[in-house]
């Protein structure tokens, strides 16, 4: 860095600013990317017959942040949306063998 | 020594062979499925939770749970909230379809005191046929539309069904057929797997809560819940069938609701109607 001109330092910084600045905004495409995650793991919920109302809540939050341009907000949703149909999954997959805990012998 | 280690080799492969074998089996081929045995034990953990409700009486569901709402029940029985569906059932149920012909004529006895053996499993069908699933199934037959399955229409029909099965003690059979036993064993698994973001199954609320309040309700037993459907409810301001409550207790806990009569819900109904066996129908009955 001793070798470095101030004004390519200057670039520099403005470069590394305007590139977390792009993330922190979060891109359309990044929205969309989060956004086929998230329904991906819905529809795989739905196969195990265990959808969550929240999951779909959240993911309807992030299809309307999204139409209102807000990709911060609307990749923030896509991807909790994506957590939920996860956990979901889980519980289904979980609870195959699991309610036989809770039967009454 | 050589010998001796090939047989200790060989002991262990079948050992693990024997293990891999126990542990790629089916749960249900391990556990034997037993309605009967199942039905016993069920009454008996609610009448030992319970010793001081008579077992005809939880089909009262929260009334019987709590002597200050028991009273309120009895008082409200005087004029109850249900007469109106029973009336309009009791009209629907008598009134011809365009083509002549009228419920009765697609139910053994007329329709007359036979709630208590639905559901039945059909052998032809291989499938639970439910009373909500059998009315409708009837109006198509006859060139009617069916009645939404969550609605005042259905919830009449059946009401007045019901209430000319009072007092008949809940008879559901399980052919000897292993496509019931299945759909029987299927309805248990949904009744007891916990579900919805809230990690809720049928049983953590109506097993292991009866008789403790959620908000502002008492739940009710498991035990002849099904005894007393369809029911009015206060917190609905209206009749509410099976199906409506079925799938509002899947979005109270924050499970996306399957739709009415989907498989899951004719077994889970069939299950619940089968360990329920002997209790009185008291439907329609009436909930806070």
């Amino acid at each position: 860095m001793r070798n470095v001109k101030p004004k390519s330092a200057l670039v520099l910084v403005l470069l590394v600013a305007s590139a977390v600045s792009a993330f922190a905004a979060g891109s359309e495409e990044e929205f969309k990317a989060a956004y086929a995650a998230a329904d991906a793991a819905n529809k795989e919920a739905g196969k195990l017959r265990n959808q969550w109302t929240t999951t779909a809540n959240t993911l309807a939050a992030a299809k309307k942040a999204a139409d209102a341009g807000d990709f911060d907000k609307a990749t923030a949703s896509a991807k909790e949306a994506e957590a939920l149909a996860k956990a979901s999954i889980f519980q289904a997959t979980s609870e195959k063998t699991r309610w036989k805990d809770m039967e009454i012998r | 020594m050589k010998l001796r280690s090939a047989i200790t080799l060989a002991s262990a492969a079948l050992a693990l062979a024997a293990l891999t074998l126990a542990s790629s089996l089916p749960s249900g081929a391990a556990d034997k499925v037993d309605p009967v045995a199942d039905a016993k034990a069920f009454k008996k953990f609610f009448t030992d939770k319970f010793p001081k409700v008579k077992l005809e009486d939880f089909v009262n569901g929260p009334y019987s749970m709590n002597e200050d709402l028991y009273r309120q029940w009895q008082d409200k029985e005087q004029f109850p909230p249900y007469e109106f569906a029973l009336e309009m059932g009791k009209e629907m149920f008598a009134k011809p379809f365009k083509n002549g012909k009228t419920y009765a004529d697609c139910f053994p006895n007329g329709g007359i005191g036979i709630r208590q053996n639905y559901p039945y499993f059909d052998e032809k069908e291989g499938k639970v046929i439910t009373l909500e699933l059998a009315l409708n199934r009837c109006r198509e037959a006859n060139g009617e539309q069916p009645y939404s399955y969550v609605r005042d229409e259905m919830a009449a029909l059946t009401a007045y069904m019901a209430f000319t099965s009072r007092g008949k003690p809940m008879d559901i059979k399980i052919p000897n057929d292993p496509r019931a036993l299945e759909a029987y064993e299927k309805g248990k698994e949904y009744f007891y797997t916990r579900r919805g973001q809230l990690n809720f199954s049928c049983a953590t609320c109506h097993v292991q809560s009866p008789g403790e309040r959620i908000r502002a309700e008492i739940l009710a037993p498991a035990l002849g819940i099904v005894n007393a459907m369809p029911i009015y409810r206060s917190e609905w301001s209206g009749m509410g069938t099976t199906s409506r409550r079925f799938t509002t207790c899947n979005s109270q806990i924050r499970a996306v609701p399957l739709s009415p009569q989907d498989d899951e819900y004719r077994n889970v109904e069939y299950y619940l109607s089968y360990v329920s066996n002997g209790l009185p129908i008291s439907g329609p009955g009436a909930r806070p």
